[in-house]
C-alpha cells in the first residue's frame, strides 16, 4: 500500500452552507467574558493569583452562552456571533474603551459593538485601572526603554497590551488521556508533594488551579452536550436531529475523556484551540502537528471501515471552518500591523518524525485540501519541507499556492532542524518542531517562545547614526559622534552597530518587564497543564514552568539598512560622489520631495495652537496663512537631492545576486542577530532573533524618515529578509539567492522571505514543478522560509499605480523579454484581462 | 604569447533572462543574442533583430540595447543557477535574435554550458547554413525549432525570408539533434487555419525523433518596443487568438501523432 492517498477528495456541500453563515454578519466585541471575569476577581480579591485565575476561567466556562451553529459537526464557540470577539481587560482596556465609538467604523479590522456592550464593558472596566499587566508591566520598565518605544525604535506593543499566545500545546496529550487523565496528573503530583518542601505552598497553589481548570472545560464540554440534546429534542429535521444527538455524545465523552474515533479527537482539539483562546487573549496559538497527533484516530477509523476518506475530510473542512470563527480586537495601530483579523494559527504538514523518517501521511494532503476547500485565511497552513519530503507533497502545496491565497508557507527542516539544536532542544524534539504565528519554529507541548516579543526597526538606529542620537534637538540615545568626523566606511557601520546594541539593550529591559509582569498577574493554568514541565516543576508556564523558554524579538528591514550602508560605501567613501553630510541633507529634504502636505497640515495645526494659547484669534483665513508659510518653508523640490538620489538609484541593490551588496545585508543582519542572543529573560531562557515584520514594515515605515537608500521618508520599510519590493530586478532565483547569503540559522526565532509571482509562471504541471524546483533550490541554499504572493488582478491594478513597487514583476511569456512595468496602459490592461481569465 | 581560450569569445547580446520556464526543460536561464537574419512581422521582441548597439525607449527612459560580453561572463551567471538547474532538469537556453547569427559566440557559450555540466537549448529559426549548426549540436540537449509555415512565398512575405533552407536544415538536425521540438508561433493572418497549422504538423511528424510540437499563440507584448524604436508594428491590427480557436489549432496538429503543448 502507499505510503498516502493524494488524490482528490471532494468537498462536501455542508461546507460552503458553513462558510456563508461565517460571513452572514459583521464582526463584534460581545461582554459575557470581561463581565464574568470581573464578577470572579472581585470575589476572589486577596487569593493567590494563580488560583483567582482558575477560578475566574472557572466561572467564565459555567457561564459563558453555549452557541451551536446551523449545519456544524464540531462545535464550541466563544462568542454568539461568528467571528466576533470576548474582551480581556485584565491585560488592557484603556485603548479599546478610547475607540469605543470608531472601532465599528475605522478601516483597519473593523468591529461592531452595541450601546449595551458599552455600557456594561464601562462598567467591567472600572475594575481594571491599576490592575493590569500592562500597567505592572510599565512600572518594572526602564525610562530609557519607554523613551525608545516613544521615539518609535521598537514596538513590544503585542505583549504589552495582550496575552501572550504564540504557542502549541501538547494536544495529543488531551487526545489521548482528556482532561480527566491531566487533572490525576495534578492529583497524583499534589499527593506526592512534601507539605515540608520549601516550594510546597506556591506548587499546591498553582496544582489546585489546574484541577480546577480541568474542571471547567469538562463542564464547559457538558453544557455543548445539553444544548446539543436540546436542540435535538426541538429538530424536526431527522438527518440534523441525529448529527446533533451524535454532537452530545461527543461532547459527553471528550475533552474530559481520551478521544476513540477521529471524529472525537475533531471535537476534542476543537475545545482545547477554543478554550486556550478564551483563557488569554494571545493570538499564534498554533495547533501545530495536526497531520502526526490526529493521524492514529484517523488511520483507526478508516482502517476498521468507520469512517470514508471523505467523511473524514469533511470533519477536517469543519474544523478549519471553525478556525476561523474566532477573532481578536486589538488597538488601531496594531490591527494595522496585523491586518486582517487574523488569529495566526499556524498548523504544519509534513516533515520528519522524532527519528527522523518522512512524516507524510494521508493527513498531510488532507490539511491542504482542507485549505483549498473552505479558501480561508485560517489555519496558516504550513509545509515542512525536508530532503526526504516527497515530491508529491510539494505539488499538491504548489497546487494551493496557485490559487493566490497566500498559503501555505515552506519551511526548510534542513536549517530549522540544526538551528534549534544550536538553541539546545534535543534533536528528537528539534525534529519534531511545528511554526508558531508566521514563522518561528519552536517544539509543541514544551515550549514558552515569545516569539513575538517585540518589531524593531532596524532602519531608526541608521538614522540616529546621521543625528548623533539626537531628535529634535533632545538625546534619545547614545551619541556616536559627528558624521564629519568618520573618515571610513568602518567608522560608520561601527557607529551603527553602537547605536543597535544601545536599544537592543533596551528592547530586552522592555521585554523583560512585560514578562514578569505576565508571571505575576495573568499566570495561565489552563495553558500551562498542556505544556511540559509545568505540573512537574509546579509553576505556570509563565513562571518558567515549560522545558524550553525563549524570547524572540523581530528585526526587520534589513534591505533597506543593508541598501543604505552600500550607498555609504560605495557613494561616500570609495566613490567619493557626495559626503555623508550632503547625504544628510538629502535626507533631511527628503530628497528634495520635501515633507508632505499632511505634516504641513500638522504643523499648522501645532503652530495655530500655540497662537491661540497666545490669545490671538485663529480662523480660516489666518490658517491658510500659516499654512501657505509653512509650506513656503518646507524643501521645495531640488536638483541637488535628486541628483544624489539618481546616484542612489542607480546603485546596485539587495536581491539581485550581487555578492558585495548580499554580504552586506549578511552583516546588516548580524548587528541584529549577534547582540540580541546574548540576553536571558526571567523565565530561565534565552533570546533569540527573528528576522520578519508580519505586516508592521507598513505602519512603522510611517515613522522612518528617508533612508540612504533611496526610499522616500513614512514608505514603508522592506518586509522580513525580502529584497526591498522593486529593488528585485533579476528574476525570483536571484532574489533567492541573496537571501539566503543571510545568517538564517542564527535568526531561530524565524525569517520571513515574500516572493511575487505573475501567475504565468506558474501554468500548468511543468509550472508547478518549477515552482517546486524553485522551492527545493532555495532550501538547498539555507534559506529558511519562503511563501508566495501570487500576483491577482487586483495586485497587478496596484502595480499599474506604483510601478515603483513591481520593478521586478516579469511576465512569463515563450521567448519573450520584458517586465509588466515596462508595458504601457494597453498592454497591461491585457494582461490584467487574462490574469482573471487565468493566464496565458 | 598565451593560447587562445575560447571562453574569452565575445559576442552580443541584449537581455539576460533568470528563472525562465517556458523556453525549453526545467528553470532556465535565457541569454538573448542580439542580431537575426529574419525580419518576422509579428516578432516581440524587434530590439533583438539588428546586431548594432541601438537606443530603445522603454517606459519613457532612453536605454542602449546590446552590450559585448564573453563566454566566460554569461557562464558566471549561468553557474549562479546551477542549483535550480539540477533540481528541476533545467539549464540554459539561447535565444533571440537569432543565435546562428552568432555562431561562434553560440557554438563557444554551448561548449562551455556542456563543459561545465549545464544543459543546454537554442531557440532557433534554423536559417543558416547546415556547416555553422552541425558543430553546435554537439553540445546541444534540446534543440526547439521554428517552423512558421510550410509556403515558401507566405513565409517570405511575412518573414523575409524563404522556408526551403529552414525545412532541409530540419531534417537534418533532427538526425543529429539529440532531441528536436517543433514550434510555431501561431500569428492571425499568417498561419492561423487548422489547414496552415495541420501543415506545419504533418512536416514535424516526418522528421525522425520529433516527438512534440509547441503552439505559440500570438500576443502583441512586442508593441512598445516597436514604438521605442521609432519603427511601425508590421503586423498591424490584429485579433488575438481565442481560447476556441486555439482549442481548434491544436486539434488540427493532433492529427499528425505527435504531442501538442501550448505555449511552450
Amino acid at each position: 500500500m502507499a505510503k498516502y492517498y493524494n488524490k482528490e477528495i471532494p468537498k462536501s456541500p455542508r461546507i460552503d452552507v458553513l462558510k456563508k453563515s461565517l460571513f452572514a454578519n459583521k464582526p463584534r466585541i460581545e461582554s459575557d467574558r470581561a463581565v464574568l471575569l470581573t464578577e470572579s476577581y472581585k470575589a476572589t480579591e486577596g487569593l493567590p493569583i494563580i488560583e483567582r485565575r482558575a477560578k475566574a476561567f472557572s466561572h467564565i466556562l459555567k457561564n459563558l452562552p453555549v452557541t451551536i451553529r446551523e449545519n456544524e459537526l464540531v462545535v464550541g464557540a466563544n462568542t454568539v456571533m461568528p467571528r466576533s470577539c470576548q474582551t480581556f481587560p485584565e491585560y488592557s482596556f484603556q485603548w479599546l474603551e478610547d475607540e469605543f465609538e470608531t472601532i465599528a467604523t475605522r478601516s483597519a479590522d473593523p468591529f461592531d459593538i452595541s450601546e449595551e456592550t458599552k455600557a456594561k464593558l464601562k462598567e467591567a472596566y472600572k475594575y481594571w485601572g491599576g490592575k493590569t499587566t500592562s500597567e505592572l508591566a510599565s512600572s518594572y520598565m526602564c525610562d530609557e526603554a519607554a523613551l525608545a518605544i516613544e521615539h518609535n525604535i521598537f514596538t513590544p506593543g503585542n505583549y504589552y497590551y495582550n496575552g501572550v499566545g504564540h504557542v502549541t500545546v501538547d494536544y495529543g496529550k488531551v487526545l489521548k488521556m482528556g482532561y480527566k487523565g491531566i487533572r490525576k496528573e495534578a492529583e497524583c503530583a499534589l499527593s506526592n508533594l512534601c507539605i515540608a518542601n520549601e516550594e510546597y505552598c506556591s506548587k499546591s497553589a498553582f496544582l489546585r488551579a489546574v484541577i480546577e481548570v480541568c474542571d471547567a472545560a469538562i463542564i464547559f464540554a457538558n453544557r455543548y452536550a445539553d444544548e446539543a440534546e436540546r436542540l435535538a429534542s426541538e429538530c424536526t429535521d431527522s438527518v440534523r436531529k441525529s448529527e446533533l444527538l451524535e454532537i452530545a455524545k461527543n461532547c459527553r465523552k471528550v475533552p474530559e475523556n481520551g478521544a476513540e474515533s477521529f471524529y472525537e479527537a475533531c471535537q476534542s482539539f476543537w475545545f482545547v484551540q477554543l478554550l486556550i483562546q478564551t483563557e488569554s487573549s494571545g493570538h499564534s496559538i498554533s495547533p501545530g502537528r495536526f497531520d502526526q497527533y490526529m493521524y492514529p484516530y484517523y488511520k483507526k477509523d478508516l482502517d476498521s471501515g468507520k469512517i470514508t476518506r471523505e467523511y473524514a475530510q469533511e470533519l477536517v473542512d469543519c474544523v478549519w471552518i471553525k478556525l476561523n470563527d474566532l477573532s481578536k480586537v486589538r488597538d488601531l495601530a496594531s490591527a494595522e500591523g496585523f491586518a486582517g483579523y487574523s488569529m495566526f494559527q499556524n498548523l504544519i504538514c509534513g516533515g520528519q518524525t522524532p527519528d527522523g523518517r518522512d512524516a507524510t501521511n494521508d493527513l498531510s494532503f488532507m490539511c491542504i485540501t482542507a485549505s483549498l476547500h473552505t479558501n480561508l485565511p485560517q489555519p496558516s497552513l504550513s509545509i515542512r519541507v525536508w530532503n526526504g519530503s516527497p515530491h508529491d507533497l510539494l505539488i499538491w502545496a504548489a497546487k494551493l499556492t496557485r490559487t493566490g491565497i497566500g498559503l501555505p508557507a515552506y519551511y526548510n527542516d534542513e536549517v530549522i532542524i540544526p538551528a534549534l539544536v544550536s538553541r539546545g532542544l534535543t534533536m528528537a524534539d528539534a525534529r519534531d518542531y511545528n511554526i508558531i504565528g508566521c514563522v518561528e519554529p519552536q517544539k509543541s507541548g514544551k515550549t514558552d517562545g515569545w516569539h513575538d516579543a517585540a518589531f524593531f526597526n532596524m532602519c531608526r538606529p541608521l538614522e540616529l547614526v546621521f543625528t548623533n542620537g539626537y531628535e529634535n534637538g533632545k538625546l534619545i540615545s547614545i551619541e556616536t559622534g559627528d558624521i564629519k568626523d568618520m573618515k571610513t566606511y568602518e567608522d560608520f557601520f561601527n557607529a551603527y552597530k553602537k547605536q543597535m546594541k544601545y536599544f537592543i539593550a533596551l528592547m530586552v529591559n522592555a521585554d523583560n518587564a512585560i514578562d514578569m509582569a505576565h508571571a505575576q498577574r495573568c499566570p495561565l493554568p489552563f495553558l500551562s497543564s498542556m505544556i511540559e514541565d509545568c505540573i512537574g516543576r509546579g509553576k505556570s508556564a509563565q513562571e518558567g514552568g515549560a522545558i524550553y523558554n525563549f524570547t524572540g524579538p523581530q528585526g526587520f528591514g534589513i534591505a533597506n539598512v543593508a541598501d543604505s550602508l552600500y550607498t555609504i560605501k560605495k557613494l561616500v567613501f570609495e566613490q567619493g560622489k557626495f559626503t555623508l553630510s550632503e547625504l544628510k541633507e538629502a535626507l533631511d529634504a527628503n530628497f528634495g520631495k520635501g515633507t508632505s502636505s499632511q505634516d504641513a497640515a500638522s504643523l499648522t495645526e501645532s503652530i495655530a495652537k500655540v497662537l491661540a494659547a497666545k490669545g490671538e484669534e485663529i480662523n480660516a483665513e489666518s490658517i491658510a496663512a500659516i499654512y501657505n508659510s509653512v509650506k513656503a518653508k518646507l524643501p521645495a523640490s531640488d536638483s541637488k537631492y535628486q541628483k544624489i538620489l539618481g546616484e542612489i538609484e542607480a546603485l546596485d541593490k539587495f536581491g539581485n545576486d550581487i555578492d558585495e551588496v548580499d554580504l552586506i545585508a549578511r552583516e546588516a543582519a548580524y548587528s541584529y542577530t549577534k547582540p540580541v542572543e546574548k540576553y536571558k529573560n526571567p523565565r530561565g531562557g534565552t533570546y533569540q532573533a527573528g528576522l520578519y515584520p508580519v505586516s508592521a514594515n507598513v505602519p512603522l515605515g510611517a515613522q522612518t524618515g528617508a533612508t540612504p537608500d533611496g526610499r522616500y521618508a513614512y514608505t514603508p520599510v522592506a518586509d522580513g529578509v525580502s529584497p526591498t519590493a522593486g529593488r528585485d530586478v533579476s528574476g525570483p532565483t536571484a532574489s533567492a539567492n541573496s537571501v539566503s547569503k543571510l545568517d538564517h540559522g542564527i535568526a531561530s526565532n524565524g525569517t520571513l522571505f515574500n516572493m511575487k509571482f505573475h501567475p504565468s509562471a506558474l501554468e500548468g504541471d511543468s509550472g508547478l514543478e518549477s515552482f517546486v524546483a524553485l522551492v527545493r533550490g532555495y532550501f538547498d541554499r539555507k534559506g529558511s522560509h519562503v511563501q508566495f504572493n501570487v500576483v491577482s488582478r487586483e495586485t497587478l491594478l496596484d502595480a499599474q499605480k506604483h510601478p515603483e513597487n513591481y520593478q521586478g514583476l516579469v511576465v512569463r511569456v515563450a521567448g519573450y523579454s520584458a517586465l509588466f512595468t515596462t508595458l504601457s496602459k494597453s498592454l497591461q490592461d491585457d494582461i490584467i484581462n487574462r490574469t482573471q481569465q487565468g493566464g496565458f | 604569447m598565451e593560447m587562445y581560450d575560447y571562453l574569452d569569445t565575445k559576442g552580443r547580446i541584449f537581455d539576460i533572462q533568470r528563472f525562465s520556464v517556458h523556453d525549453g526543460p526545467g528553470i532556465r536561464t535565457i541569454f538573448f543574442l542580439k542580431g537575426c537574419f529574419l525580419r518576422c512581422r509579428w516578432c516581440c521582441n524587434p530590439e533583438s533583430q539588428s546586431h548594432e548597439i541601438e537606443q530603445m525607449t522603454v517606459a519613457g527612459k532612453t536605454k542602449t540595447i546590446g552590450r559585448d560580453v564573453t563566454v566566460r561572463e554569461l557562464l558566471e551567471i549561468a553557474e549562479k543557477d546551477r542549483i535550480y538547474y539540477s533540481r528541476s532538469g533545467g539549464g540554459v537556453t539561447l535565444s533571440g535574435g537569432e543565435c546562428l547569427y552568432q555562431k561562434d559566440f553560440t557554438l563557444a557559450l554551448l561548449r562551455g554550458c556542456k563543459e561545465k555540466g549545464i544543459s543546454t537549448a537554442i531557440e532557433t529559426t534554423g536559417f543558416s547554413d547546415f556547416k555553422n549548426i552541425e558543430p553546435i549540436l554537439e553540445y546541444l540537449d534540446v534543440c526547439l525549432m521554428d517552423i512558421k509555415h510550410t509556403n515558401s512565398f507566405k513565409h517570405k512575405e511575412f518573414t523575409g525570408v524563404p522556408n526551403e533552407l529552414i525545412k532541409e536544415n530540419a531534417k537534418l538536425i533532427a538526425k543529429k539533434a539529440k532531441k528536436l521540438i517543433i514550434r510555431v508561433p501561431v500569428i492571425p493572418t499568417f498561419n492561423d487555419t487548422p489547414e496552415e497549422i495541420g501543415e506545419i504538423a504533418k512536416f514535424a511528424a516526418t522528421l525522425p525523433g520529433v516527438e512534440e510540437i509547441h503552439l505559440l499563440p500570438y500576443h502583441r507584448l512586442g508593441y512598445d518596443k516597436y514604438m521605442g524604436l521609432g519603427r511601425e508594428y508590421s503586423i498591424g491590427d490584429v485579433e488575438l487568438l481565442s481560447p476556441e480557436k486555439i482549442d481548434v489549432l491544436k486539434h488540427a496538429a493532433t492529427h499528425s501523432g505527435l504531442i501538442v503543448k501550448i505555449g511552450g
